[in-house]
């Protein structure tokens, strides 16, 4: 076999990983669109807050300092302490869960009952207040984030795999952060899997998402089960942000990853967690090796768009996705 | 079929109670009724009288569709539950079985069951034997309860909605119209399980139904609903003879049959009480 082959195939895997990362935003946005009909806009924001909120704990910064050192004219920024990167997750969780907390009680309670369009526009409200928030609470400035993972290449892999195709081939290259990212978010998902078929919450998740009214009357308090499926959905966020924040750094782009999860979306149906894995993979093979055969022949950059049009595609013969919810009807 | 109430332990009782959805639109005008331990009552009337709303007005799911109770009290077992969440009311005994079935399309049927008793906390081994118990009742559920709900046929519908409700160990059901679109034969079958279910297993149920024949035969106390208003009550047996039941509602009367022209006229010039 030539080199070529082995580039190709080292293009897929890279794919497979950046599918992966994609799929971590998608994850979230699922786990709100299927319990409560709500396209999340925020979802990309809530991972942006994520990973500065887990890097304001994780080294200490004072929150709100900019504001209280305006206010009482001191000069306060570090705690001087600086947690370790477990601890530091569990607490951040815990900060996401008491976020999800408290948007039920102040925007999807009082809007309880409204057309979806409303929900929407309210989680559009929510995207733009939690980024001011987020940088009024830990600044603006790019941070990094370290939480221990592995970076850099695996020289493993590529040691051994370099003798498989010739002179000019050096092995695959395969980061090991995408590795970690991708062993991660496949626990994730059979944890999520498992959560939602075979407990009685998650039973009651998927009784919600079928008919409000129904899981009212059999008694179960759908505030409840929202506050479950936000927390769940800000502890993805939370992954997701860790996962490129320790790629990307923590900035304001982190929140447009966002973007990145729409086509995801309506490759793997918004309805669908394993959906929106194999959504992600496909769109991250798809656009890497659309680059690697197709790009240099119209000029590249074609990952810009791929998606979007491989999404289209979708919209036009398969509008609830891959494995969206069958659009049961009875005639 | 009993003439009366079973017993005079009064469980629910509705008085007086005004119903406006969206602030503008009255439904009730001032509803009474009382639901006693072991009966079987029926709130009869046709479209839009307002039985679906008295039960979810009891039921508390108003909220979520923008209606309010805006006079009169709810009392189950003597204390007011006006402002009691539906999961409260589960709690305590009190489900509602909704209009049009309303089960959960993308679970199984036993899933859907399963989740009934969401608000139990008395353990697995006793929601199991419940499950056992619902399949007795209904041997076609059993048949079909890995099949997801959303492809069964409207009686089976209607079964997992009575088998969902039951799942919840409740002492009163509030049935919303379980004949709505089905076949006769259907529908005869489902109101003997009710009755089964009511002298085996000691539910009450406040019965909501356009089916005024059905409803009459097996309830033992009945009340007509028209424009918000209840304009007559009494025991199911002496509804059946009541002329005017017989004739509105019924379809009967003394003289024959009578062209529906001339029963539309005679209800205009008639008005119920008052």
């Amino acid at each position: 076999m030539g080199a070529q082959f082995y580039y190709t195939i080292e293009v897929f895997l890279n794919g497979l990983m950046a599918g992966v990362m994609y799929a971590l935003v998608a994850l979230g946005f699922v786990l709100i669109f299927k319990s409560s009909g709500i396209f999340n806009y925020a979802q990309g924001v809530m991972a942006l807050f994520a990973a500065q909120t887990l890097v304001g704990i994780q080294t200490g910064l004072v929150p709100f300092s900019h504001l209280i050192n305006a206010a009482l004219g001191t000069d306060v920024h570090h705690f001087g302490w600086h947690i370790p990167g477990i601890l530091s997750i569990l607490l951040t969780t815990l900060v996401m869960i008491g976020f999800a907390w408290v948007v039920i009680k102040l925007v999807l309670k009082p809007l309880a009952g409204q057309e979806p369009i409303i929900l929407f526009m309210a989680t559009i409200g929510l995207a733009y207040f939690m980024e001011g928030f987020g940088d009024l609470m830990w600044g603006s400035d790019i941070k990094k984030l370290d939480v221990g993972l592995p970076q850099g290449g695996n020289f493993a892999i590529e040691e051994a795999t370099a003798s498989l195709g010739g002179p000019d081939f050096y092995g695959f290259y395969l980061d090991n952060l995408d590795i970690w990212a991708a062993v991660i978010a496949t626990l994730l998902v059979v944890a999520l899997t498992l959560f939602s078929q075979y407990t009685a919450t998650g039973r009651a998740l998927r009784a919600v998402a079928d008919d409000h009214q129904a899981a009212l009357s059999v008694g179960i308090n759908l505030e409840k089960i929202w506050v479950v499926v936000w927390g769940v959905a800000g502890f993805v966020a939370l992954v997701a942000g860790i996962m490129w924040g320790s790629k990307l750094g923590v900035q304001f782009s982190l929140s447009l990853i966002a973007l990145k999860a729409l086509p995801v979306l309506m490759l793997g149906g918004f309805t669908s967690i394993p959906g929106a894995i194999v959504g992600g993979l496909i769109i991250g093979v798809g656009e890497k090796l659309f680059e690697f055969a197709i790009g240099p022949m119209i000029g590249g950059a074609t990952e810009n768009w791929f998606a979007y049009v491989l999404a289209l595609i979708f919209l036009v013969f398969r509008p609830q996705g891959l494995f969206g919810d069958k659009i049961i009807e009875r005639v | 079929m009993l003439d009366a109430a079973k017993t005079d332990e009064t469980l629910l009782e509705v008085n007086n109670i005004e119903v406006i959805y969206n602030h503008v639109i009255l439904v009730l005008k001032g509803v009474s009724l009382r639901v006693p331990k072991g009966g079987i009552t029926a709130l009869l009337g046709g479209n839009g009288a307002g039985k679906t709303t008295t039960l979810k007005a009891i039921s508390n799911l108003l909220h979520s569709e923008r209606g309010e109770i805006t006079k009169g009290s709810i009392a189950y077992r003597g204390t007011d539950v006006g402002n009691l969440s539906p999961t409260d009311l589960v709690k305590r005994g009190v489900i509602q079985v909704m209009e049009g079935r309303h089960c959960f399309e993308h679970l199984t049927v036993e899933e859907n069951l399963l989740t009934g008793a969401y608000t139990r906390k008395d353990g697995k081994a006793k929601v199991a034997e419940d499950l056992e118990l619902v399949y007795s009742y209904f041997p076609r559920l059993a048949e079909r309860k890995r099949s997801l709900a959303g492809y069964t046929s409207g009686g089976e519908q209607q079964m997992v909605a009575i088998g969902r409700a039951l799942m919840s160990r409740p002492e009163t059901i509030l049935l919303d119209e379980p004949s709505m679109g089905l076949a006769p034969q259907l529908v005869e079958e489902i109101f003997n399980i009710v009755k089964d279910l009511n002298e085996k297993e000691g539910v009450s149920f406040l019965l909501a139904e356009q089916n005024t024949n059905v409803a009459l035969r097996f309830a033992h106390y009945g009340y007509i609903l028209e424009s918000g208003r209840i304009v007559m009550d009494g025991p199911a047996a002496e509804l059946r003879e009541n002329p005017d039941v017989k004739e509105f509602y019924l379809g009967m009367s003394d003289e024959g049959r009578k062209s529906f022209r001339d029963v539309r006229s005679y209800r205009r010039r008639k008005r119920w009480l008052s």
